[in-house]
């Protein structure tokens, strides 16, 4: 496997704030409200991590390194990975998983809603990440991926409706998403200048 | 023969002190004492006021509050088989967005503030108006101990053991005009030691501003607070002086007040101001009016441990309804919420 120590770096650096926080949590360092402080970390890093795994493509653009590309996937599935214990925190400990409520929540509350939504999206790109369901789509494939796109726009927008005083924390992660997806515009991504990565010149002549 | 009917809420000392936190307190009490004995520090006096609650960070009182402890009636109300929040989360867990948005903000930014010397105005609609340094403004009144539950608009809740004085002794005092319909109140100002106000970001319209029915703020229950758990307030709970009304959210309950307010038009308060469909004047805790993101009929009772979320629900004016509610008498809830 290429790129196979990259890899394996990047893995375990993914796990390794979720291990910091249930330490965390575990040594009543998270404060009075530690499920509720899991929630809000869970789902910021699910952001974080959306971010991260859609700026891999414009790093490649611009780097010429293709490693970064051949972490893409993981880092989507990580990222599912996140949202999934974000949403299994929000029913635990908040929710008490209390199934009617639940109900209730879904129906109406727009941020609950527009949060589902992309958790939604977030699952049907994880269940068709394998290499089955690319050839099964063939350039449909892509085009479905795209939807990650759309579920940046959904998860920006859950959290902007969760702020409640200071928009500054919102509005970097907003910049920083815009950034991403206009480095996708055709008109602009065709002006980025595309470097070859070349591999340093061997020593041996052959 | 004199037949005294405590309300329901109310309840003897020996109900609500949990046995490891007295216990505790006297493991404090002796080994502080021991503590002087051994050192014999000067100032000892003034600091063998005894912290009553366990794990109680000492503060620095300033002189007008140790001399009020002496004559401070201990426990003069108290919840029903309810455990206290222990001081460290009700110190560390706080929504004062002066000092920054996330709960923890305060305790670490708070440090900032400069309670003394502090100025109190008292304007407006009033026989009485002036300017007082705290210290002064505090002279008339006797401390008071009371415990109450504290519900935030956030689902989440606490019981603390506040230390102040009712709103209705201080109108005595500064004698309302007819005209006086309303109170406001107002937080200090001051973007040099609060950094929150230092956010371009912030939506915030400053200074905090919130206001009360004058009926209300005459209810026994509504207290303006000068410390909590047997001392002086920490400064991210609202230092050195902050209203308390246990029946409304925790918003309504402004901290670090500088003016004092009788207005005749009702104010505009600073959450009413940002989002009128989430939190509105009234603000009386409602399991069954939501918050148009979360459901307002339960609450999680901190501190919720991790495997054990402590929910439960909620009740209509935070379990004060046998006192409150007829301030309420005719008007709908679901309207004026």
């Amino acid at each position: 496997m290429r790129y196979l120590l990259w890899r394996v770096a990047v893995f375990v650096a993914i796990c390794i704030p979720p291990a910091i926080w249930l330490n965390r949590a575990w040594a009543l360092d998270l404060g009075p409200d530690p499920g509720k402080a899991l929630v809000d970390l869970f789902g910021l890093g699910t952001l974080v991590l959306l971010l991260i795994t859609l700026a891999m493509t414009p790093l490649q653009r611009i780097t010429g390194w293709a490693g970064w590309v051949h972490v893409r996937r993981q880092l989507g599935l990580w990222c599912f990975t996140y949202a999934s214990l974000h949403m299994l925190g929000y029913g635990f400990f908040i929710l008490g998983f209390d199934w009617a409520q639940l109900g209730v929540e879904l129906v109406k509350r727009p941020y609950i809603i527009v949060g589902s939504l992309a958790f939604l999206g977030l699952l049907t790109l994880a269940v068709t990440s394998n290499r089955y369901s690319q050839r099964r789509l063939g350039a449909r494939w892509k085009k479905l991926h795209r939807l990650a796109y759309l579920i940046l726009g959904l998860g920006l927008l859950h959290m902007l409706w969760i702020v409640r005083a200071d928009l500054k924390e919102w509005a970097i992660y907003a910049g920083v998403g815009m950034l991403l997806l206009l480095l996708r515009v055709p008109v602009i991504a065709r002006r980025i200048p595309r470097r070859v990565y070349r591999k340093p010149a061997a020593a041996t002549k052959v | 023969m004199l037949i005294k009917i405590p309300f329901a809420s109310a309840c003897k000392e020996s109900d609500v002190t949990p046995e490891s936190i007295y216990l505790s307190r006297r493991a404090v009490l002796g080994a502080s004492l021991a503590g002087f004995a051994v050192s014999a520090l000067p100032s000892w006096a003034q600091a063998a006021d005894p912290s009553r609650y366990a794990d109680v960070e000492a503060g620095k009182a300033p002189g007008w509050f140790s001399d009020k402890l002496t004559s401070t009636k201990w426990q003069a109300v108290t919840v029903q088989n309810e455990a206290i929040t222990p001081f460290k989360d009700a110190t560390h867990y706080n929504n004062f967005y002066e000092f920054g948005t996330d709960k923890g903000d305060p305790a670490q930014n708070a440090g900032s503030l400069k309670t003394e010397p502090w100025t109190v105005v008292i304007d407006g609609e009033v026989a009485k108006p002036g300017r007082y340094a705290l210290e002064d403004f505090m002279k008339p009144y006797q401390l008071e101990e009371r415990i109450y539950r504290l519900r935030c608009v956030e689902a989440w809740s606490m019981v603390i053991p506040w230390m102040g004085f009712p709103i209705a002794a201080l109108l005595k005092q500064v004698e309302p005009t007819a005209k006086a319909k309303y109170i406001r109140f107002e937080t200090l100002q001051d973007p040099k030691t609060m950094p929150g106000q230092r956010s371009g970001f912030a939506l915030i319209d400053w200074p905090y501003v919130e206001g009360l029915r004058l009926d209300e703020a005459m209810n026994p229950l509504a207290i303006l607070a000068v410390g909590m758990y047997g001392r002086e307030l920490p400064n991210q709970n609202g230092a050195p002086l902050r209203l308390v009304v246990p029946w409304k959210y925790g918003f309504k309950s402004v901290k670090s007040i500088v003016r004092i307010s009788l207005v005749s038009e009702q104010p505009k308060t600073t959450w009413q101001s940002i989002a009128a469909n989430e939190y509105g004047f009234y603000a009386n805790v409602n399991p069954t009016v939501d918050h148009p993101r979360w459901t307002q009929a339960r609450e999680r009772r901190l501190p919720s441990g991790l495997f054990s979320p402590n929910i439960r629900p909620t009740e209509m004016f935070n379990g004060y309804g046998e006192q409150v509610a007829s301030l309420y008498t005719g008007m709908d809830l679901r309207k004026d919420y």
